[in-house]
């Protein structure tokens, strides 16, 4: 077991340097100056100032102590928001966007689940057929549309909840569901898709036979059976939401890390670019990850170490 | 089915909702609650370079001159000041201020920042600002030293600043915050002022900084006249999102929105005025686009005229922006001088004249012509705009020009690097000179000569102006120069930027300038005001 | 030892092909004939289907229904709700957006639905190859996913724009780059899970090859979550497409797509709401029917749901 996490790690590490090289080289390929603004700058003070921000020198000398400082943790200065450093940046933004997230996932997870179980269980009746029309919102709308008809709906006309901001419970509502609704109505689908098959299967119609009731037939075999597609998707989607948001965090004025994901691109702010890359490369690698060991859990018959199918 | 009546009823919800009563909300207090659209990446005067932190700096320090309310230059920190008859040097005797942890201001802080920004090695974008100094250039491009750059300190007191050739607007550039002082004693004990050890000289102290969520600004107790002031406190909220803004402050939660620290959202505009709830304010700015004067075949001066009087500024302003803009025939704002269009908007008939008139020229027809484009960047105003104009340039010449949605960094860098034909832009002055407007084009080596365009008479024209002392004299001059410039059309001017704002009726006393600056000095609250919109 | 004799002796390769073949299914009706009476019968399935069809024809004949351009701008009749003379209202510009729709129409569903298919392509067959393989390629493929798509995708978009310029072709290219993706990660979940399964293990065992487990076990019986991947796919495609013109990759103005419309439309909800209604309707009734079309293949080709 030791053995087969120790690789794991490496190959995990291996792939985190993979994604930094990649990221690094691209990042300095497209035009754009971290320091260029529409009133131009002298030639001079443009000089002085990639000099002292180290951008004179050869990229793979960049790239060298740049990743001397990532060994040590250091993610370097942020170009554009002077005097803060990428560390700071991501300690103040992660934990906001993190607490979003979970409440997020944690909607859109249960609901999903139950959303999903209901249809299938009925198989082509009116609550299937309620349900899915529900999913096909949450999918066809985008969360940003979705926020900002919430945001009127139930700040503005109803005054049920705060417009935005960040701070109490009520705040996290509105911005948690946005997020939620897209996850929610895939999670329902996918538990929905496999449910109905499942409950075909021989084995359920024997339990059946046997005199187990729905519920337990559904909790106990088909909610088992039916997970592994919502398990994988949840991988990914666990460390897209715990890292924020772009459009919801904008829209709700809430300080997560989300949108630093996209302004430090269009600041070419290299180092936040580089920082939170990594930073939500290591989460999602250690996300997907955890998927493949959940694999296991769910269907023993899937061992960890997989031989190749030979013959 | 049943997703038709759900969204039936959706669309009746959203038709009934426009006429909502507002909250009443009473101010119990002497505090402003405000919205800044977006972080300021620095509170430091000396590395600032853009509008929001510029905003916020105007509030937390003052520098030795100031602007009243209508327009003119007072003392401020400076009690007084001497100007030698060459006008090229100048006296500053401060006041007894203190900075807001008590220590007095000295000339010293003054010279100690002016030097700091013009070393070579101290990143700071815009010490451009000071070149207007004898040798500042020089000793930033570290081919002279610092201490032959004409700003010294004579005394505690005392502060002789000499200049490279006459400025007139140079008692105005000092109330701006490229010439703040900081305090030395700060700066050099912690590099990091800027967050825990945050000291000004302004109206109002920094007492708090949530990054990306809250700055919360106190009245100085240190400020020399703080017996005016009455607001006590200024909160900032810091939401980019121009519709949640409006939302905020129609919900009682802000006591302003949009300029000029943030935009009111353009779909609301048509809305608000029938209201009558809009204030609008002109700024010193001109929006427009610019040709490449060395791309053909926008190397033709008649082709850029037809283009620049084909354009319906009037529908523009009216249709699309919706902001009470001024058209543009002209380069120079109406805030700094009075302006004489130099041509008539849409004009499609010498348009159309001048457009054959170019082709003739190059030696070509209308279909000769390459592939045209108009570069933008990622901005939903300019967007629509460029639509709108690419309509009646093919109304106007049945000519397609191809619209160019560029990301910020990649425009700018195209920009730089002169790939374009044309290109929008916008110029806002930082001092109301015209000199600010006219000095780009002065050389073909400016990096901010877009347009790449150079005439002789022109440069001869402000060179002259520099060295006029004769205000009324200066200004004539300057004014040939700007005919000379629209003579030859190297960028199409648009329109003049306007501000539109909301504010409650409680909120009083605010100053606002075409400079973009929010003086909060004289600025309190009615307390005993219901609100009632 | 070559003259022993057995008492069975072993089949030939050819022999046990054709024995396989005859055991796998039940004969009598055809497959595809079965599966198209039974998509038939399934009443939302067909509404999905007519949906659609109506909706690619209204995108074709659509634009000449009208007596406008989708770009003649008309900027005094800017904003106004639907009449007799623009059905379904004007834009910010004044332009007609009934014909505007139906231009969009062409944009989304040919993007939407080109991009998706190829994503579907490629996710079902890295997938499932990763799946099936399984050891050290798998372990290779994947981790190979998972760097791909931790790469900022705004970085390569910015590249691709400045690289090959903006067009359909780049914005079918910028979204088919990671899109595959998600498709591939849930395919071969199924997959692992699915070869555990008995009638896969016999089925190897009576010597059927990789390919054929792969094409006629592996992948049919993973088909519920790969149609209902599928169906996500596709909005994620629209509105990804919406966000890549706006940053000026796609389409340029004064061409417009359902999504950009939509992303125009949002500001003006609270005061011009038909502007994001329009395409906003018509993108969740795209969506809504291929939802229930797939729903519907997805039981019509299920050997299993055989009621």
């Amino acid at each position: 077991m030791t053995q087969y996490l120790a690789k794991k790690a490496a190959i995990l590490i291996g792939s985190l340097f993979l994604v930094t090289t990649l990221t690094f080289f691209l990042m300095h390929s497209i035009p754009g100056d971290p320091f260029v603004q529409d009133k131009a700058i002298p030639e001079e003070i443009l000089k002085a100032l990639h000099k002292h921000y180290g951008l004179d020198q050869p990229l793979y000398i960049q790239y060298g102590k740049y990743l001397d400082g990532v060994l040590h943790f250091e993610l370097g200065p942020s170009f554009k928001y002077e005097g803060r450093t990428v560390n700071e940046i991501i300690a103040d933004g992660f934990p906001v966007s993190f607490y979003l997230g979970m409440e997020a996932l944690i909607i859109a997870v249960f609901g999903g689940i139950v959303l999903g179980s209901i249809a299938a269980l009925n198989h082509m009746r009116w609550q299937d057929h309620m349900t899915m029309i529900i999913a096909v919102i949450g999918i066809s709308v985008p969360s940003f549309i979705l926020a900002t008809f919430l945001q009127y709906l139930l700040a503005m006309k109803l005054d049920l909840l705060p417009v935005a901001r960040w701070g109490t419970f009520s705040q996290t509502i509105m911005p948690a569901i946005s997020l939620a609704a897209l996850p929610m109505a895939f999670i329902a689908r996918l538990t929905r898709a496999n449910m109905v098959e499942v409950m075909q299967q021989d084995y359920i119609q024997t339990a059946k036979s046997k005199g187990l009731n729905s519920f337990q037939i559904v909790v106990r075999h088909a909610i088992r059976n039916a997970l592994m597609p919502v398990v994988t998707y949840l991988g990914p989607l666990t460390a897209a939401v715990m890292t924020g948001s772009f459009a919801i965090e904008k829209i709700f004025g809430i300080p997560g890390l989300g949108q630093w994901f996209v302004t430090s691109i269009t600041n070419r702010d290299y180092t936040v670019i580089m920082g939170t890359t990594i930073f939500y490369s290591a989460i999602l690698m250690l996300c997907v990850f955890i998927v493949d060991l959940l694999y296991c859990l769910i269907d023993p018959r899937i061992q960890l170490k997989q031989e190749i199918d030979g013959r | 089915m049943n997703r038709r009546i759900a969204s039936g009823l959706v669309i009746s919800l959203l038709f009934t909702g426009c006429t909502k009563t507002d909250k009443t909300y009473r101010p119990t207090s002497q505090e402003l609650r405000l919205n800044l659209h977006s972080e300021p990446p620095t509170l430091d005067p000396r590395k600032a370079t853009d509008t929001v932190s510029v905003s916020i700096l105007n509030l937390c320090f003052e520098g030795l001159t100031r602007r009243t309310p209508d327009g003119k230059v007072i003392p401020a920190v400076a009690e007084s000041f001497e100007i030698s008859p060459d006008k090229k040097t100048y006296t500053f005797i401060l006041r007894d201020a203190k900075w807001s942890d008590g220590k007095p201001i000295t000339a010293h802080d003054f010279e100690m920042t002016w030097k700091t920004m013009l070393d070579p090695s101290f990143p700071c974008e815009f010490a451009s600002d000071l070149y207007i100094i004898k040798n500042a250039r020089i000793a930033k491009s570290n081919l002279g030293s610092l201490n032959e750059v004409g700003i010294q300190a004579v005394d505690d007191k005392t502060l002789i600043v000499q200049l490279e050739h006459p400025v007139p607007y140079f008692l105005d550039a000092l109330a701006t915050h490229s010439f703040f002082a900081t305090p030395t004693h700060i700066t050099t004990t912690y590099p990091n002022w800027t967050d825990a050890h945050y000291v000004g000289n302004g109206n109002f102290v920094l007492k708090e900084w949530r990054h990306r969520d809250t700055i919360l600004l106190e009245k100085n107790p240190q400020y020399w006249d703080r017996e005016n002031i009455k607001l006590e406190r200024v909160t900032f909220a810091l939401i980019e999102d121009e519709s949640t803004e409006l939302t905020m402050y129609e919900n009682g939660e802000l006591d302003w929105a949009g300029y000029p620290l943030s935009n009111l959202p353009t779909e609301a505009l048509p809305s608000l005025e029938k209201q009558g709830k809009l204030h609008n304010f002109a700024i010193s700015g001109t929006y427009y686009y610019v040709f490449n004067t060395k791309e053909f075949p926008f190397t033709n001066a008649n082709i850029r005229k037809a283009f620049s009087l084909a354009i319906n500024r009037r529908s523009i302003v009216d249709n699309v922006t919706q902001m009470k803009q001024i058209p543009a025939m002209s380069l120079v704002p109406p805030t700094i001088w009075n302006v004489t269009p130099y041509f008539k908007d849409n004009d499609l008939a010498e348009a159309r004249r001048l457009f054959e008139l170019g082709l003739q020229e190059l030696g070509i027809t209308a279909s000769d012509l390459p592939p045209l484009h108009l570069s933008y960047n990622t901005v939903v105003g300019h967007h629509k705009i460029a639509q709108a104009i690419q309509e009646q340039w093919h109304q106007a010449f049945g000519v397609q020009v191809k619209l160019e949605n560029k990301e910020w960094k990649v425009f700018l860098d195209e920009l730089t690097h002169h790939k374009f034909q044309i290109a929008r832009m916008g110029g806002l002055a930082n001092v109301n000179d015209p000199m600010t407007f006219l000095d780009y084009y002065r050389y073909l080596s400016n990096s901010n000569n877009l347009a790449q365009w150079s005439n002789l008479k022109f440069t001869q024209l402000l060179d002259e102006a520099d060295v006029t002392l004769d205000e009324a004299k200066r200004f004539t001059l300057l004014r040939e120069a700007e005919k000379v410039f629209i003579d030859e059309m190297p960028i199409a001017p648009i329109y003049f930027y306007n501000g539109n704002y909301l504010k409650k009726s409680y909120v009083k006393g605010i100053h606002l300038s075409d400079l973009n600056n929010l003086d909060l000095k004289w600025a309190y609250v009615e307390l005993n005001d219901t609100v009632s919109r | 030892m070559e003259d022993k004799t057995y008492l069975f002796s072993p089949l030939s390769q050819a022999e046990k092909e054709a024995a396989f073949e005859h055991t796998a299914y039940a004969p009598q009706v055809s497959y595809w004939k079965d599966a198209w009476v039974r998509l038939k019968q399934n009443k939302p399935a067909l509404f999905g289907l007519t949906t659609l069809i109506l909706l690619i024809f209204m995108a074709i004949i659509g634009p000449f229904l009208s007596q406008y351009t989708y770009y003649e701008t008309h900027l005094s009749l800017k904003n106004d709700p639907p009449s007799s003379a623009f059905w379904f209202g004007t834009d910010e510009l004044g332009r007609d957006l009934f014909t505007r729709c139906w231009w969009g129409a062409r944009i989304s569903l040919f993007v939407g639905i080109s991009a998706s298919l190829i994503d579907l392509v490629i996710g079902v067959f890295f997938g499932a190859v990763a799946g099936l393989l399984g050891g050290k390629i798998e372990e290779w493929m994947m981790r190979f996913a998972d760097v791909l798509y931790a790469i900022p995708y705004l970085l390569v978009v910015i590249l691709l724009m400045v690289v090959i310029g903006s067009g359909i072709l780049t914005i079918i290219l910028a979204l088919t780059i990671t899109g595959w993706i998600n498709m591939a990660r849930i395919v071969r979940s199924q997959i692992l899970q699915i070869k555990q399964q008995d009638y896969v293990r016999a089925a190897f065992a009576l010597g059927a090859s990789r390919r054929r487990v792969l094409l006629q076990h592996l992948i049919p019986n993973a088909m519920g979550p790969i149609i209902v991947t599928l169906t996500l796919t596709i909005p994620s495609a629209i509105f990804a497409e919406a966000f890549l013109s706006f940053l000026g990759l796609g389409v340029q103005a004064p061409i417009a797509s359902w999504g950009t419309m939509a992303n125009d439309g949002l500001p003006a909800l609270r005061y011009y709401p038909w502007r994001l209604f329009f395409p906003a309707t018509f993108i969740s009734l795209t969506m809504l029917s291929f939802n229930l079309l797939g729903d519907g293949l997805r039981d019509a080709f299920d050997p299993r749901l055989k009621k």
